[in-house]
């Protein structure tokens, strides 16, 4: 079915190891830390380190503000969405499932229509990402919330607090911290799926690969990727430790 | 029988903390918000989120959504079913071959298969890092290699989840029982036949209810390779949205939608019967 008949793969397979000779960087030890105008230097082959360091930047601001929205709006229509809250089941089932699809259509998709909604460049990118985060950061609030002890709940509402009140002062201090990690967790998705959102012309450093991979400039690809690789890796470790300590902040109370 | 108001007034007097947090976390707070606030202003500047720009986007978005519907599968519906079928197996084949390769690779990542901390500590920040890159960068550059079509996604998909895999089967076989590969060095077998016959008859089932979960993941992800031209629906999606037949697009999204649920809900019903109730 998908074509990959032994003649095709035969053909196929010294090209995928000649390409990947040629993404590796020619560097010499003895060069490793001249220059930029030096061939064989780590220098050279990092040579626009600048701009790319400035693109992954905007990259990562991409998915931090795609992520706080997506977050922000889950926040709001989780509460519906869980069984235990949701005024009746009608209201749980549709807010249940248009967070699922929502959470179905993957980012790439909403960042190819909205490229021609608001046009090439970050903010079709941070509207995609945030629209996917939307539905699956909700579904994992809402679960949370229904996870939650309902006593507080039960004596707020009983001492004649509205569902607003109980929402704010019963539910919201007990699953904040979950809410945090689950959003923390969900930001370490998102770079990742912004670095690559730029393919579509969505912004981000995924524009520059894009370029750089079909023009193919081989050094410039394995440089970008082992930046991307790099940041995604360092972000991840700040992230887990900040869920630690999340989470560690909820035991505590 | 609530409290008159002067009762309160001296109790706020007499215990501050019990009305209000202390002066020294509402400050924190207030620099805190202050400082998300900048931040969350100076983003939308810097990206050009200006409401008139929102407000052109969501009329131009407006007007997409018009179009899609009704949602309809056009006259090259044939094609659409080909490159759904052709990301479903490209997910297959994908997931398989990383399978194969991930197995080894799981037991070498194993902190009890291989005992040197080094070696197993540098062999999953291997992995992990590996795992930084997404699979549209690795179908990119495969479609570079190998050319356009379903083979660069089947690599593409394989690649990325070598690694994903591995982290998991390593994991699994962490957590496995050691008593049956003691059993099998108590009867004087060797290394490789405590890993046969001591580790992977209980790590297989899990092995296999992951493979099906990333599978199930890989569909997912099949769908919109294409896009970068490694084979599959999302090329059918990337060319009818620049000839902007939107209802066809919309049909299209639906159909993924129905068909992930399908693959979900089958492998959902395999994995229990492999795991029993999980």
């Amino acid at each position: 079915m998908s074509e990959a008949y032994p003649a095709s793969l035969a053909a196929g397979l010294p090209r995928i190891g000649e390409y990947f000779h040629k993404l590796a960087p020619t560097l010499h030890w003895r060069l490793l830390f001249d220059g930029v105008t030096t061939e064989g230097s780590l220098a050279y082959w990092f040579y626009r380190l600048d701009s790319w360091s400035w693109l992954l930047f905007q990259t990562v601001q991409m998915a931090a503000l795609a992520t706080f929205g997506g977050a922000v709006a889950a926040l709001l229509l989780c509460w519906a969405a869980a069984a235990n809250l949701a005024p009746n089941r009608a209201v749980y089932i549709a807010f249940r499932r248009g967070l699922e699809l929502f959470r179905t259509v993957p980012d790439i998709v909403y960042a190819l229509i909205l490229v021609y909604a608001f046009g090439v460049g970050p903010p079709a990118g941070i509207f995609a990402i945030g629209l996917h985060t939307v539905g699956a950061l909700g579904k994992q609030f809402a679960e949370a919330v229904e996870n939650a002890d309902m006593r507080p709940w039960d004596g707020v509402r009983s001492a004649g607090g509205t569902w607003a009140q109980g929402v704010r002062y019963a539910m919201l201090p007990q699953v904040l911290p979950n809410f945090l990690s689950y959003a923390l967790l969900r930001f370490e998705i998102n770079v990742r799926g912004s670095t690559v959102i730029g393919f579509v012309g969505a912004g981000g450093i995924g524009q520059e690969l894009y370029q750089v991979i079909a023009q193919n400039y081989y050094e410039e690809i394995s440089a970008i990727v082992v930046l991307i690789i790099l940041v995604v890796a360092a972000i991840d470790m700040l992230s887990e430790r900040l869920r630690g300590w999340a989470m560690g902040a909820a035991a505590a109370t | 029988m609530s409290p008159d108001a002067a009762t309160i007034a001296t109790l706020r007097a007499r215990y501050p903390r019990a009305f209000a947090a202390s002066p020294r976390r509402r400050a924190t707070r207030v620099v805190v918000g202050v400082l998300g606030l900048a931040w969350l202003v100076a983003l939308l500047v810097w990206f050009d989120l200006t409401p008139a720009r929102l407000w052109d986007g969501l009329f131009g978005l407006f007007k997409i959504v018009r179009l899609m519907i009704p949602p309809s599968p056009g006259a090259q519906w044939q094609d659409i079913l080909n490159g759904l079928a052709q990301s479903v197996a490209m997910a297959f084949l994908g997931t398989f071959v990383a399978m194969l390769i991930a197995v080894p690779l799981g037991f070498l990542g194993a902190g009890n298969v291989v005992i040197n901390g080094l070696a197993h500590f540098s062999i999953r920040r291997v992995f992990d890092g590996l795992r930084g890159m997404d699979q549209l960068i690795w179908a990119l550059a495969f479609v570079r290699a190998v050319g356009l079509g379903p083979l660069a996604g089947v690599l593409a998909i394989a690649a990325a989840e070598i690694a994903v895999l591995a982290k998991l089967f390593a994991e699994a076989i962490e957590n496995a029982d050691t008593r049956q590969p003691e059993a099998i060095t108590a009867v004087g077998g060797n290394r490789l036949l405590r890993i046969r016959f001591g580790l992977l008859p209980q790590v297989a089932p899990l092995m296999l209810s992951q493979f099906l979960y990333q599978f199930e993941s890989n569909t997912r992800s099949a769908s919109i390779l294409g896009v970068v031209g490694a084979g599959g629906i999302g090329l059918q999606i990337a060319e009818r949205i620049k000839v902007g037949y939107w209802n066809q697009v919309l049909f299209i999204i639906l159909l993924l939608l129905v068909t992930v649920a399908l693959i979900d809900a089958l492998s959902a019903r395999i994995r229990r019967g492999l795991i029993g109730v999980a």
